[in-house]
């Protein structure tokens, strides 16, 4: 029975619908102890004293330790993505802070205490001397001349300068119509629902040290902290197997996890850190932030001929894991969407400010590229007077132009994107919606209709590129598939899954190629001691870059099976086919073994073909030939209430195309999730620093999270353009509804309030922001 | 007894505890840290998020919002105590079934909820399964399952109590 396309059950569901999932914080060890770390409540100040006495001598504590007491033992925490060509100043980050604190939330001292209160406790009772600095907040402050600098070796506070493509002037000042803009990507706050943690346990007979943390790639964990603890690699465990969320905040490696691993090492006790909330606030990677200025060129018919964009992103006080990849590459190369710009320039500034460090955050970069260009394309329309679907249908690049070559340098690797279009505009039955909404002006209502049609980087990625790119990494994914002598399998993955569902769709890839049931399949992630290498999850690559290498590894089990069931079966290898579990001799069905049979005769070697060694196992390390390039087109309707400012969403249709779906269950599941981070975004969340550089909206008491009441029943359908260059055909779906749904709500929101001359809105659209921009409107201003 | 803390007698799941609590222990944390029960999770320190909804004598109840000794001579039931693998409780079933799950933290939290919610509303609209669900935050699944998940476990419960009659 085929498996592919099956609306399968998590498997990895029992466990954690009955309380029994081991997330980090879960783990409890004989004698453990607990730590808590001081932040610095200060954006920006010098330390001239640090007394930790009174802590020293509180009841449960067992040790303090400032970044003095540190030093040479924690390495500061390297920056992993290096843009080449772009000047980029990496100053690693402090483990603790010895002489400056650069943002509030900066790491000060380090508590290890026989309990959580009592290490919490004790950081009140340290004393720290601050010299207060200048602190600068937003980018544009930072950019001034004579701006507090975040790192004297950073003037302009300029962390980097990247670039990439070319448009002539000439291409703008002989363009008939011509429209620029300047869009507010806000700071959002990541908020997986479980917390950072980390349990780190230390063997002073092995020199092995264990470290359970809330990683998405437990190895990139185990390479950089080997470094940060001067461990050799080999000695160092990390086990992240059940995580709770991550949406790129689990990336980057932080201060946090190894002062526990460095406490356990020194007193040569078990230690656990588990941030609180508010913690995750300020000390866990924020996601967006970027000042964005647009010029696009195109016809009065509707043609789009170029853009140009210069991207100002606020990276924090430190360059984070992957931070510097985010406005740059993964940014900078999509930001002609899903259309056939013949010309595109990007310009893109790191600036350091003293505010939490930002990194990933779900879609990292294409979704600011997507609302952008939607944005834009809207704002085109509006201006030469046409429907920007027109405009979009007009543009999208055409179905026989894949492989499409992008003025950017990508190949787009498949597509059908008027198809996408077409389905969810039928299914809103779009004209009939221009229709009412025409209609219930005349009765003071205003509802609008937002359409996104994006095209997304997924499927992370060739190495070559990644190489190319700066990534200090490789972005290939191993698979190990050990087939036992009774035939159940175990299949480990260098994925790592938090929350994704892979121990499902991974199981389902090898079941269905085996011709076994699900059951028989265990899925091994998140853990390095039992999977060789791997570069984990982020950037919707566990299933096509992933579940391709566990795809070539099945294939090669498969084909050692065959040598075996041939030789079982006195044939010709060549002879034999490989079908719902049975080897058989074509043309001869009587004449077969099974998947098990073949197995077990591995096993035993009491008769195998000369030559073949025993065991059925199989490695590969799947180096993607390109990206996926996942699409689709998102359709908002919203009603705005004119007195009130309140946007009322009415529907939300999602046609999204991601390639073959393994498992449609799953995958429906990702998009609502995404869309609701993306509509989280257009309306709600957004994190505010005063101008002194502290976190206004540091709580979830203060920062809006998206609740169920919020939202409509979503609409969503997939079409299925298969990727061509990789064995599943699959592209990745984990980030496409964050990417389509914030420009398809402000799009939407627009189009309703086009009656009061609104062209644009900052996000997030807060009732009173689109009150005023209604009032103005209506003065005429 | 430990130097200031307090007696504590508790029903949990069906077990009686006696033990000792620090008298600022949460009961939350006496859940996790004393007994153990680690299926309660932690995921705000200002009581938003909901992962540690718990029965607390049949109501759901944020068991960060109580102190442990608060809970003294009370019955608490946790994701723990409501079903297992072999024996899945109603909303644990459909919760399964309509992928009203992703990373699963939330998971026990919202189960909870929904066990309460359907307490007080036994055949509840899509819009008051939304608006039974404002005390839990889940980031992964946007809500779209939780909201099937919970529709479904109200069939299941009415389907359960009819046969319980025809019994």
């Amino acid at each position: 029975m085929p498996l592919i396309g099956v609306p399968h059950k998590r498997v990895e569901d029992p466990r954690l619908i009955t309380g029994r999932g081991r997330y980090t914080d879960d783990v409890r060890l004989p004698g453990m102890l607990h730590a808590a770390i001081l932040r610095s409540p200060r954006a920006h100040a010098r330390i001239e004293a640090i007394d930790v006495a009174a802590a020293r001598s509180a009841a449960g504590v067992v040790a303090v330790y400032t970044g003095r007491d540190i030093a040479g033992k924690v390495g500061p925490i390297p920056t992993a993505w290096l843009p080449p060509d772009s000047d980029i100043k990496a100053t690693a980050h402090p483990a603790l802070a010895t002489d400056t604190v650069r943002y509030a939330g900066d790491g000060v001292a380090l508590v290890v205490a026989e309990s959580a209160a009592a290490a919490r406790d004790a950081l009140d009772l340290i004393r720290v001397s601050y010299e207060p600095l200048p602190a600068v907040v937003e980018q544009a402050d930072a950019m001034r001349e004579g701006a507090p600098l975040v790192h004297a070796d950073a003037p302009g506070n300029i962390a980097f300068h990247w670039k990439a493509g070319q448009v002539s002037d000439a291409v703008f000042s002989g363009a008939e119509v011509v429209v620029r803009h300047t869009f507010r990507q806000q700071r959002l706050i990541p908020n997986p629902m479980e917390p950072r943690a980390a349990v780190a346990q230390y063997d002073r007979a092995t020199g092995d040290l264990t470290l359970w943390a809330t990683s998405q790639n437990p190895h990139i964990h185990r390479v950089l902290l080997s470094g940060v603890l001067g461990i050799p690699e080999h000695r160092l465990r990390v086990v992240s197997v059940d995580v709770g969320g991550g949406f790129g905040a689990k990336i980057a490696c932080y201060p946090d996890e190894a002062l526990t691993a460095f406490a356990a090492m020194s007193l040569g006790r078990p230690v656990k850190w588990t941030e609180t909330r508010t913690e995750h606030f300020l000390a866990t990677t924020h996601g967006r932030d970027m000042v964005i200025d647009v010029e696009l060129a195109g016809r009065r018919e509707g043609t789009l001929e170029a853009i140009r964009v210069r991207n100002i992103a606020n990276m924090g006080a430190y360059l984070s894991t992957a931070a510097p990849g985010v406005p740059t590459i993964l940014f900078g190369l999509i930001v002609t969407g899903a259309y056939t710009f013949e010309h595109a320039a990007v310009d893109v500034y790191g600036i350091f400010t003293n505010t939490t460090p930002t990194d990933a955050y779900r879609g990292a970069g294409r979704p600011e590229a997507t609302y952008l260009v939607e944005r834009m394309v809207d704002l085109f329309a509006r201006e030469i007077g046409m429907d920007p679907i027109e405009v979009r249908r007009k543009n999208l690049v055409r179905p026989e132009a894949f492989p499409y070559p992008s003025a950017l340098g990508l190949s787009y690797d498949s597509g059908n994107y008027q198809r996408a279009l077409e389905q969810a505009l039928a299914t809103v039955d779009y004209l009939g919606l221009r229709r009412e909404q025409a209609a219930l002006r005349g009765h003071g209502r205003y509802i609008g209709i937002g359409c996104s049609s994006y095209v997304e980087i997924s499927g992370l990625g060739p190495s070559e590129v990644a190489g190319a790119v700066g990534f200090q990494g490789g972005l290939w994914e191993s698979a190990n598939i050990r087939v036992h002598p009774s035939g159940k399998v175990t299949v480990f993955t260098g994925g790592s899954p938090h929350g994704q569902g892979e121990e499902t769709t991974f199981a389902q890839i090898v079941a269905d190629r085996f011709g076994i049931p699900i059951a028989d399949v265990e899925v091994v992630h998140g853990d390095t001691a039992r999977i060789a290498m791997g570069w984990g999850t982020y950037g919707s690559r566990t299933t096509a870059v992933g579940g391709s290498a566990i795809a070539v590894a099945a294939d090669r089990v498969i084909d050692k099976g065959r040598k075996i069931a041939a030789h079982m079966l006195e044939a010709a290898e060549d002879d034999v086919e490989f079908a719902q579990g049975t080897y058989q001799v074509r043309g001869a069905p009587e004449r077969s073994e099974t998947f098990q049979a073949v197995t077990l005769q591995a096993y035993l070697a009491w008769n195998l073909p000369e030559g073949l060694e025993p065991s059925l196992e199989a490695a590969a390390y799947y180096n993607p030939s390109n990206f996926t390039f996942p699409f689709g087109t998102h359709v908002a309707v919203v009603e705005v209430d004119p007195e009130t400012g309140d946007v009322k969403l009415l529907r939300y249709v999602a046609v999204d195309d991601c390639g073959t779906v393994i498992n449609p269950m799953i995958a429906e599941g990702q998009v609502h999730g995404g869309i609701v981070q993306g509509i989280g975004q257009a309306l709600w969340e957004g994190a505010i620093y005063s101008a002194e550089g502290q976190l206004l909206t540091g709580s979830l008491l203060d920062y809006p999270m998206p609740k169920a009441r919020f939202f409509p029943t979503f609409e969503t359908a997939f079409t299925e353009t298969p990727a061509p260059h990789n064995p599943l055909g699959a592209k990745g779906i984990g980030e496409t509804g964050t990417i389509a749904a914030t420009p398809a709500i402000i799009n939407a929101v627009v189009d309703a309030l086009q009656p009061f001359g609104v062209g644009d809105l900052a996000m997030p659209l807060w009732p009173e922001r689109v009150l005023q921009a209604i009032e103005a409107g209506r003065d005429g201003r | 007894m430990r130097e200031g803390w307090e007696p504590l007698k508790i029903t949990v799941n069906g077990v009686q505890h006696a033990l000792s609590v620090e008298p600022r222990a949460l009961l939350s944390e006496y859940l996790r840290e004393e007994l153990g029960l680690t299926g309660t999770h932690v995921g705000c320190d200002t009581s938003q998020c909901g992962a540690c909804t718990v029965l607390l004598d049949g109501k759901a109840v944020k068991s960060c919002t109580v102190l442990a000794v608060q809970a003294e001579g009370s019955e608490v039931t946790t994701v723990e105590g409501i079903g297992s693998v072999d024996d899945l409780h109603a909303v644990q079933a459909a919760f399964w079934d309509r992928h009203g799950l992703q990373c699963g933290f939330c998971t026990p939290g919202v189960m909870m909820a929904a066990i309460g919610l359907l307490q007080e509303r036994p055949h509840p609209t899509e819009e008051e399964i939304r608006a039974g669900l404002d005390g839990v935050i889940c980031r992964c699944t946007g809500y779209q399952n939780i909201v099937r998940a919970v529709q479904d476990a109200a069939g299941r419960l009415a389907a359960e109590q009819d046969r319980a009659v025809g019994d």
